[in-house]
């Protein structure tokens, strides 16, 4: 058992719903990043998504997007990313997935990049533009170095689709909640409800849903259907204002804010 | 072997790196298509759209003069400046608007650079009924102003896009990211050879019409194939639109010509084939403009549709077995052709039609006269004439 199975075996010991938190590796700069994930920690989180930032980033709205530039013309590489993971997987047991696009890893070279992340404590990897047509090399060398391989499942996701993604994913499913890009909403459809419920019905793994969470009434809402709840542009947002020690507050207070929200 | 294979493969290339939610909407285009492409019915109305609307079958022109002053093989033009709208693109809109009808969408998207595939998309928008929206960069609608009035007269929506580079490579992530959110009710015209499985072999079959063309046409007047085919290459259309129908004749060379910009050397071109590395972008794998940690480079180019850090996975596939020859041409070669052209036949070539002409300018002259060249003159010029009298220093 991986660090993924762990939390959440841990977490469903004890009737709790695992809040995973995305933040852009590299924006402002990596050593903060660093220094975040240990406060994400601490206010409450229980995975960390790591954004890999990318040029073209197709499936992300604004603040995703605004987020990569700051972390791309901060010089942020996917080899300086996973030296950070090595350096704070020495502080804590936190599982960590870096999430992106098939890009920059396919360059870095599929066996090498599963080889090196694996090394640095990289838990697992989500890859936006790598569907399971596409994913049958990168999972088979995943599937040897015990790399989780996480999957979307979407509202346009078929019967035959999800249980395809059931087969072939590990670690958990992560449910997009909207058809649409990333970015904070106002509101949840009434349909992922339904739909999550579905969906835990027909797949071994933990469902996760994400795409337009941004606060604990959302969060908690949420959490009463799924194994966990995903934040990300809420708390991506915030460094478009906030840098340093208020930028740490903010997290946390936002964070513990969210945790707080799903034990409710 | 015909590819693509059935997954969108041409060798290592193509694919659908695209994300979960597209999926679907790409699985139910390609059962569409594979269906609608052996319906007699609807290839009678594209025929019937090809013919009527947008002109077709367009001429072979021999260039005598052209030839005459390069002084080797004669050159023949493939005129798809002649069609309706000005451009080979409207070919591709006609056959993708028609399925789109048949699907039951009743909104299409498309991204555009020069425009010219922004104004092929809303003009049968228009003739369709259907409601349509434009994404292109902000820095092409700046040179571009001619076309995008054109789209809004024919009732687009031209949503600028601010993001990144302000250039075609944005205007097509933004287009994606209007499919993902509206993926029930839209359907995503892509203008080029590129973008993830059944795009690439789709938008190659609706160009195809161009060689199916020229051959019948160069087999009529010069009694045999031609030895050279030429085409300008950014996302790829027109060259794929030109070769395809002559891939299994061995003997007919196929040349695509990337744009240089500035010149390969100073990093400021859009010669993706020629100075590339295979990686993955807008759903397909391919050969694109990126460095070494995978992150898309800017492109340049003095035309606007050739600025384009990508290219159709079938050319990356071309150029890999060497069917194909990619060879580059600079943005100050390609005015020397624009201009050229434009005194010798009285034809205006639009800025990526005119990297054709200007390779052929390098290739005719070493060739025995009993030799011909067929190049696809993708484009009329109009659109450019603000660029080029910016390059020659006179304000209009």
């Amino acid at each position: 058992m991986g660090r993924i199975d762990n939390t959440f075996a841990a977490l469903a010991g004890k009737g709790k719903k695992a809040l995973v938190t995305f933040i852009t590796a590299g924006d402002p700069d990596l050593e903060t990043t660093e220094s975040l994930i240990l406060d994400l920690e601490k206010s409450g989180a229980d995975l960390i998504e790591l954004g890999v930032p990318f040029s073209d980033p197709m499936a992300d709205g604004p603040t995703i997007q605004l987020s990569s530039e700051r972390a791309l013309a901060a010089g942020t590489t996917l080899p300086k990313i996973l030296v950070t993971v090595k350096s704070v997987r020495r502080k804590t047991d936190i599982p960590i997935i870096l999430m992106g696009y098939y890009n920059p890893i396919f360059m870095y070279g599929v066996e090498r990049f599963i080889a090196d992340a694996v090394a640095a404590g990289v838990d697992g990897v989500l890859l936006v533009d790598l569907p399971p047509e596409e994913a049958s090399e990168f999972k088979a060398v995943a599937d040897r170095s015990g790399l989780a391989v996480i999957f979307l499942l979407t509202p346009t996701s078929d019967e035959e689709r999800i249980s395809k993604v059931a087969r072939l994913g590990s670690g958990f499913i992560y449910y997009v909640s909207v058809t649409g890009v990333t970015g904070a909403r106002s509101s949840v459809a009434d349909t992922v409800f339904s739909e999550v419920q579905k969906i835990r019905g027909r797949v071994p793994l933990p469902v996760v849903v994400g795409f337009g969470i941004s606060d604990p009434a959302q969060a908690g809402a949420i959490a009463s259907v799924a194994d966990g709840v995903v934040v990300g542009s809420a708390l991506v947002k915030q460094f478009e204002e906030f840098n340093g020690k208020e930028l740490h507050a903010r997290l946390s207070s936002m964070v513990s804010a969210l945790k707080a929200g799903m034990s409710a | 072997m015909r590819l693509p294979d059935n997954k969108g493969h041409f060798g290592p290339f193509g694919g659908r790196y695209v994300s979960e939610t597209l999926m679907p909407a790409l699985l139910e285009l390609e059962q569409a298509y594979n269906y609608y492409k052996k319906d007699r019915k609807f290839k009678e109305e594209f025929d019937y759209y090809l013919r009527q609307y947008v002109g077709r079958p367009n001429p072979l022109y021999f260039a005598e003069k052209l030839t005459r002053k390069l002084g080797g093989a004669k050159i023949y033009l493939k005129r798809e400046d002649l069609n309706h709208t000005g451009a080979h693109k409207v070919n591709n809109t006609i056959g993708q608007g028609l399925l789109a009808r048949r699907m039951g969408k009743k909104r299409v998207i498309a991204e555009t650079g020069a425009g010219q595939h922004g104004v092929a998309t809303a003009t049968i928008a228009a003739l369709f009924d259907m409601e349509c929206e434009v994404f292109m960069g902000e820095e092409d609608i700046r040179r571009q102003s001619l076309n995008v009035f054109r789209m809004k007269l024919l009732g687009a929506k031209v949503t600028p896009v601010t993001a990144g580079t302000a250039t075609l490579k944005d205007a097509m992530n933004e287009a994606m990211r209007n499919w993902v959110t509206h993926v029930k009710s839209t359907f995503y015209v892509i203008g080029t050879v590129a973008g993830p499985h059944p795009y690439p072999q789709m938008v190659r079959d609706f160009q195809s019409i161009i060689g199916r063309e020229a051959k019948k046409q160069h087999l009529k007047v010069e009694g045999k194939l031609p030895d050279y085919l030429v085409a300008a290459v950014g996302g790829g259309s027109n060259a794929l639109g030109l070769f395809y129908p002559f891939i299994d004749d061995a003997d007919v060379k196929m040349i695509g010509v990337e744009a240089a910009g500035y010149g390969i050397e100073t990093g400021k071109h859009a010669a993706t084939l020629t100075a590339g590395t295979v990686g993955v972008l807008h759903g397909n794998k391919t050969y694109l403009l990126q460095d070494e940690f995978g992150q898309i480079a800017h492109a340049h180019s003095i035309s606007a549709g050739l600025d384009y850090p990508g290219v159709g996975p079938e050319h990356a596939w071309l150029k890999d077995s060497g069917r194909a020859e990619y060879v580059s041409v600079t943005d100050d070669e390609a005015m020397e052709g624009f201009k050229l052209l434009t005194r010798e036949e009285g034809i205006l070539p639009a800025l990526e039609s005119s990297h054709a002409i200007a390779h052929v300018m390098r290739l005719a002259p070493k060739l025995p006269p009993e030799k011909t060249i067929v190049v696809c003159l993708s484009g009329r010029g109009d659109k450019d004439i603000h660029t080029v009298a910016g390059v020659m220093g006179v304000s209009l």
